[in-house]
């Protein structure tokens, strides 16, 4: 790595470790921001690298978030007596109980969630383009609405976890810094797999899926394998998110397709598909064009957001980084080299 | 001489058209055999056959001796057998040697083998082969923007990076410009004596077919209407009739 790259790195994570310090009164906003470069770069592990463009992938948000709170709630207590009381504040949790679960929770999301992408991609992995999307859709609304019904995890009122044993503050800070190491993990673990054989390949599924298996490559194993990793990722995330949000419910907040489902898709996009940088550029300026539109344009605040969608999807197909790519080939290494070495005819 | 691929009686039919019927082939291993015929006699049918595109109606594909025409694509590919297309097919999106390296064969790599980077070893070897095709100044450009015969190149390239035992090409020549038709021919030669990969061929241009194979089999109307040497083939009165459209 150069140089320049390792200044970079560094301040960045820099920057991440002072900001809830620096900007207390946005904490919530900034660790929201993680949650969104988590979800947008685990989006583009298959959107942008392996060119199956899910709208399913909120299903491990919301699966992530029921398996964690089920798993703290279930050390302790029984889950049935737990949500038919609706959190009516009879259950106490010591902080052992507390944290301990909510590691075991966010933990247990992660690999559950994992484990649903192998299932329910080997379902869907027959799909091709918008039959994947559609598909995928169709799994996060249903799963939305069957878990609105099963009254043993609270039905369509949802659950409501403890809140955070201490000072409130700090509990933002401290989800702000579950999110920003799920979020860091995530990084890392892309940019180190899209350096890999494994990363050739998807990209080969990608490009081109026929002759990928022309090639020999073992198509529908890589894609599941994709699929599972970046379902790891969005569980654990689903996952802080119950404890941060504390009370959420099946529909709006767990299996919110319409809001974080399509926001993912909107971060890449925007960012551009396919890059590293992309998923995470898209998703602090998608952040910020959403935060100050809430804020000062309220009551339009969807119709700026379609407009925004509108114009990247019409005009901004490459998003930031593709644009870069396009007006500076060789900073991404496109250029015609002269001959270096010989080989012998 | 042994043979790589065993073809006996397979039929193939889509709806009401028959496109192949009764066809047996064989062909020998570390040779350069040629498939001809007439537009619509059934040649891409039978490859995709061969590879495994779609299930045969009836008969038997052989390959090294086992039964493959009912293995999936990606399995009769990791066993050797590799085709190319006659639409070239790359991966347009990324550059020369990114789609040398994804070529790398996935016969023996487990999951852990696909989860380490690219060695040295393996970036030679791109850079040998895209050498070896002509294409080493054009390796960083996106292959997408590279012309139609380059690509062709490529994928030619990319074939020999998959170190197949035996490659099935369709019309390899087809589409580019003669001087480049020479080199490719001398090139499908090497390809065959130093690399040791027996090759089958689909083609239209006479020239290069009598030039490179040593066996030619001729199909018309689905069914297998000569067989033979280069001469053999050039003087048969029913291939010629199948060409000039006197049947």
């Amino acid at each position: 790595m150069s140089k320049k790259k390792i200044t970079l790195y560094a301040s960045i994570l820099a920057f991440s470790i002072i900001a809830p310090f620096a900007f207390p009164d946005f904490g919530t906003q900034l660790a929201t921001l993680w949650l969104m470069i988590i979800v947008a770069i685990t989006w583009d592990m298959t959107g942008g690298q392996m060119g199956y463009n899910s709208l399913g992938n909120i299903f491990f948000y919301g699966t992530g978030m029921y398996v964690a709170a089920l798993i703290t709630i279930g050390l302790t207590y029984d889950i049935g007596d737990y949500t038919s009381a609706a959190g009516g504040g009879i259950y106490e949790f010591t902080d052992l109980e507390y944290f301990g679960g909510m590691a075991l929770g966010i933990l247990g999301a992660g690999v559950f969630c994992s484990l649903s992408a192998i299932v329910i991609g080997s379902l869907t992995f027959g799909l091709r383009g918008p039959y994947f999307a559609i598909g995928t859709l169709g799994v996060a609304i249903a799963a939305g609405e069957l878990v609105a019904n099963w009254d043993w995890v609270g039905g369509g009122q949802g659950i409501a976890l403890p809140v955070y044993p201490g000072d409130l503050d700090t509990g933002k800070t401290f989800f702000y810094f579950l999110f920003a190491a799920v979020g860091i993990a995530s990084f890392l673990f892309a940019r180190w797999l899209y350096g890999t054989r494994f990363g050739a390949a998807i990209n080969a599924i990608r490009d081109d899926e026929e002759k990928a298996d022309a090639m020999g490559i073992h198509t529908l194993r890589y894609k599941l394998y994709t699929w599972s990793m970046a379902a790891f990722f969005v569980g654990m995330a689903g996952g802080i998110s119950a404890f941060q949000l504390i009370h959420f419910e099946p529909l709006e907040s767990a299996y919110q397709t319409i809001n974080l489902g399509i926001f993912m898709v909107v971060c890449v996009l925007l960012g551009g598909k396919g890059t590293l940088w992309g998923p995470v550029v898209g998703a602090i300026l998608f952040h910020l064009f959403k935060e100050i539109t809430w804020n000062y344009l309220l009551g339009w605040q969807w119709v700026a957001l379609g407009a925004l969608i509108v114009v990247t999807v019409v005009y901004f197909q490459d998003g930031v980084m593709g644009w870069l790519e396009h007006k500076r080939p060789e900073w991404f290494g496109r250029k015609v080299e002269k001959k270096v070495v010989s080989v012998s005819q | 001489m042994t043979s790589i691929i065993d073809v006996s009686n397979v039929s193939k039919s889509f709806g009401g058209v028959v496109a192949n019927k009764e066809v047996s082939l064989s062909v020998n291993t570390g040779a350069i055999t040629g498939l001809i015929g007439p537009n619509g006699s059934g040649k891409t049918t039978l490859f995709n056959s061969i590879v495994g595109y779609h299930p045969i109606d009836s008969g038997s594909i052989k390959f090294e001796g086992n039964e493959i025409s009912a293995l999936s694509v990606q399995q009769i590919a990791r066993r050797g057998l590799l085709r190319t297309f006659q639409q070239t097919r790359i991966y347009g999106a990324m550059d020369g040697v990114q789609n040398m390296l994804i070529s790398l064969p996935h016969r023996k790599m487990s999951i852990f083998d696909a989860l380490k980077t690219f060695t040295r070893e393996d970036y030679e070897r791109a850079d040998h082969l895209l050498e070896f095709v002509g294409l080493y100044e054009k390796r960083m450009l996106k292959s997408g923007d590279l012309s139609f015969g380059q690509q062709k190149l490529l994928e030619f390239a990319m074939a020999l990076m998959n170190e197949p035992t035996c490659l099935l090409l369709d019309e390899p020549t087809a589409g580019i410009n003669p001087t480049l038709i020479n080199g490719l021919i001398d090139r499908l030669k090497r390809a065959n004596s130093e690399f040791g990969i027996t090759l089958f061929v689909i083609e239209h241009n006479m020239r290069v077919i009598m030039n490179m194979a040593e066996k030619i089999y001729c199909l018309a109307y689905g069914e297998m209407l000569a067989e033979g040497t280069p001469d053999e083939i050039q003087n048969d009165q029913r291939v010629i009739d199948a060409y000039l459209g006197a049947h």
